[in-house]
């Protein structure tokens, strides 16, 4: 069933010009991470089928969706893939249940992987499927979307910024039930985004694209804990830890522990034992030599220094550290580098002035 | 009403049944590559579309006529072919009107097509529709109002027509005489009752098509409300 998605396109449109060459791991959330403009939605198109990429070349697995030095490119219509965008685009002459079935009826009862009511149910939509589109909210309808996506038998699923046409409150609300499409199937999923909560809570594998070119690919923790990003991705230059609930304490603080220690954050609702992505930017990150008991900073771990880049933030370099395993990067002043004489291998604590918890 | 009122009533219905049947046919294809097409071409066929808008049908009249009489090449074709000549017969009159008529029914389809946009093909494309899959199941329904303005438009105005029945039908009894031409008949014939009953009825039929069409066209609803 899994395969890895590898994929090749170059296009040329004078104004833009996009050229990548990326492979992507058979399972698990590939983000495609970018600004608007960096290609990654056009990546996205190409990988759908819906564009043709001149010379491209594509397949999942072992099956060739597009090999232009052979002449051969498979339409969309035949490609087992589903694709969610950025408006849920349900057809709306259609019910709920219609629309649902409508990429279900064109698979064959072999191909079939997931059964109407368990989609439905995975998606909260079950009490939506006699409604017509119109009588949904935005983040229902993209929920719909997600499971009419489902239901056509993908060998892997193609999300095209779903949640950047809805509020706050809704992207909240479709969250939790892609991560749980994540933790409960077993689908390649490639999600484009350039909203760095959404990737540092989904994605397992990362890709940062930049004017068309690929910038940087791999796991997520080895992507975001590089130092030679370009200043497009610096200002937001931070790690994903994953951390697990461990106890809830009297003064309502809630204990994460994680590889390298642990850290404090407020009372979290989740019950001890649960898994919790947590973001910590570089910023929120300060250095000191010894542990500082005499500061109101609460969050302080042991860590290594693996090493030292300059940013594009005047005055400042950017520190990669290694707390038990875990990447840390800290953005200090050159000055603060120098009077503590921040080197490669030096053991010191980090400092962290806030976690954003993405899970 | 006599008996030649009631026929030319029954006339004009077959024609514009005939005619609106024909024009969804012809018009469907026609209105998908319009709304469709980056083609350079798209302007002219455009234009052509939609000349019997601007022309006066008998300068329309006119030329079928020549093209379908006996010098004309369809003309030749069709005697060729045994069928004889068209101008001043039923099939003579339906052609005339589908040229006449095709824009009015080209027209709301394109537009309801384009309104449609890339986007519901392309996520049929991506739930395994082919390109003709995703016409019949996805652009056809979501534009039905534009096929639906498209009929009345087309039936309506076929009915309506006078010009282009005089130059290319005539005014055969049961064959080519239509309503409007049995109006003119009555008129010069100063049977101003028997004009009466046919105008009067022609002016209900056309308001409560364009009722019709103002009232419970969504499409022209929903423009209004967004």
């Amino acid at each position: 069933m899994s395969g890895e998605i590898r994929a090749r396109f170059r296009v040329d449109r004078g104004e833009f010009a996009l050229d990548v060459d990326l492979t992507l791991p058979g399972r698990g959330v590939s983000a495609l991470f970018g600004h608007s403009g960096s290609g990654k939605t056009t990546c996205l198109r190409a990988l759908a089928g819906l564009e043709r990429a001149p010379g491209g070349y594509c397949a999942i697995g072992d099956e060739v969706w597009q090999d232009e030095a052979r002449g051969l490119f498979v339409p969309a219509h035949r490609r087992a893939l589903g694709v969610v965008f950025q408006e849920a685009s349900l057809f709306p002459h259609l019910s709920v249940r219609r629309n649902m079935e409508f990429g279900q009826k064109r698979t064959s009862t072999a191909e079939r992987r997931f059964a109407l009511p368990d989609v439905a149910e995975l998606l909260g939509i079950g009490h939506l499927l006699e409604r017509r589109p119109d009588q949904l909210s935005g983040g229902e309808r993209q929920r719909v979307a997600i499971a009419r996506a489902l239901l056509a038998a993908p060998r892997i699923l193609l999300m095209d910024e779903p949640l950047a046409a809805l509020d706050l409150k809704r992207k909240h609300e479709i969250l939790p039930y892609l991560e749980r499409l994540h933790r409960e199937l077993e689908l390649p999923v490639v999600y484009v985004s350039h909203a760095p909560d959404e990737v540092a809570r989904l994605a397992d594998h990362l890709v940062l694209l930049d004017a068309g070119r690929v910038v940087a690919s791999g796991p997520l923790n080895d992507v975001l804990a590089r130092l030679d990003l370009p200043a497009a991705f610096a200002d937001d230059a931070g790690v994903v830890v994953e951390t697990t609930v461990a106890a809830h304490e009297a003064d309502d603080l809630t204990r994460l522990d994680f590889a390298g220690g642990a850290i404090y954050v407020s009372r979290h609702p989740e019950a001890v034992g649960t898994p919790l992505r947590c973001r910590i930017h570089a910023r929120d990150v300060s250095l000191a030599l010894a542990p500082a008991e005499q500061s109101s900073i609460l969050n302080c771990v042991p860590a290594g220094v693996v090493d030292l880049a300059p940013t594009d933030t005047p005055g400042h370099v950017l520190v990669r550290l290694d707390a038990g395993g875990t990447p840390l990067l800290a953005r200090i002043t050159k000055r603060s580098a120098e009077r503590l004489a921040i080197r490669p291998g030096l053991a010191l604590h980090a400092q962290i002035k806030s976690v954003a918890l993405v899970g | 009403m006599g008996n030649p009122d009631l026929a030319a009533v029954w006339l004009t219905l077959k024609l514009a049944t005939v005619v609106t049947a024909l024009l969804l046919i012809v018009g469907t294809p026609i209105a998908w590559w319009l709304a469709r097409t980056r083609s350079a071409l798209k302007g002219v066929v455009g234009a052509v579309v939609a000349l019997p808008l601007v022309l006066p049908p008998t300068v329309l009249g006119f030329y079928l006529l020549i093209t379908m009489g006996p010098h004309g090449p369809v003309g030749r074709l069709t005697e060729a072919l045994g069928l004889g000549l068209l101008p001043f017969t039923f099939p003579g009159l339906v052609i005339a009107s589908v040229f006449y008529s095709l824009p009015f029914v080209v027209q709301p389809i394109q537009n309801a097509f384009e309104a449609i946009g890339e986007r519901p093909l392309e996520a049929a494309a991506t739930l395994r529709a082919g390109p003709w899959d995703a016409f019949w199941s996805v652009a056809v329904p979501m534009a039905k109002p534009g096929f639906l303005s498209g009929a009345i438009l087309g039936f309506a105005h076929t009915v309506g027509e006078f010009g282009i029945v005089l130059m290319i039908g005539g005014n055969i009894p049961d064959k080519t005489r239509v309503v409007s031409v049995q109006i003119y008949d009555h008129v010069e014939a100063l049977e101003y009752a028997e004009a009466h009953w046919l105008a009067g009825g022609m002016v209900a039929f056309s308001f409560l098509v364009l009722l019709a069409l103002y009232t419970f066209n969504p499409a022209r609803r929903q423009r209004n409300v967004r």
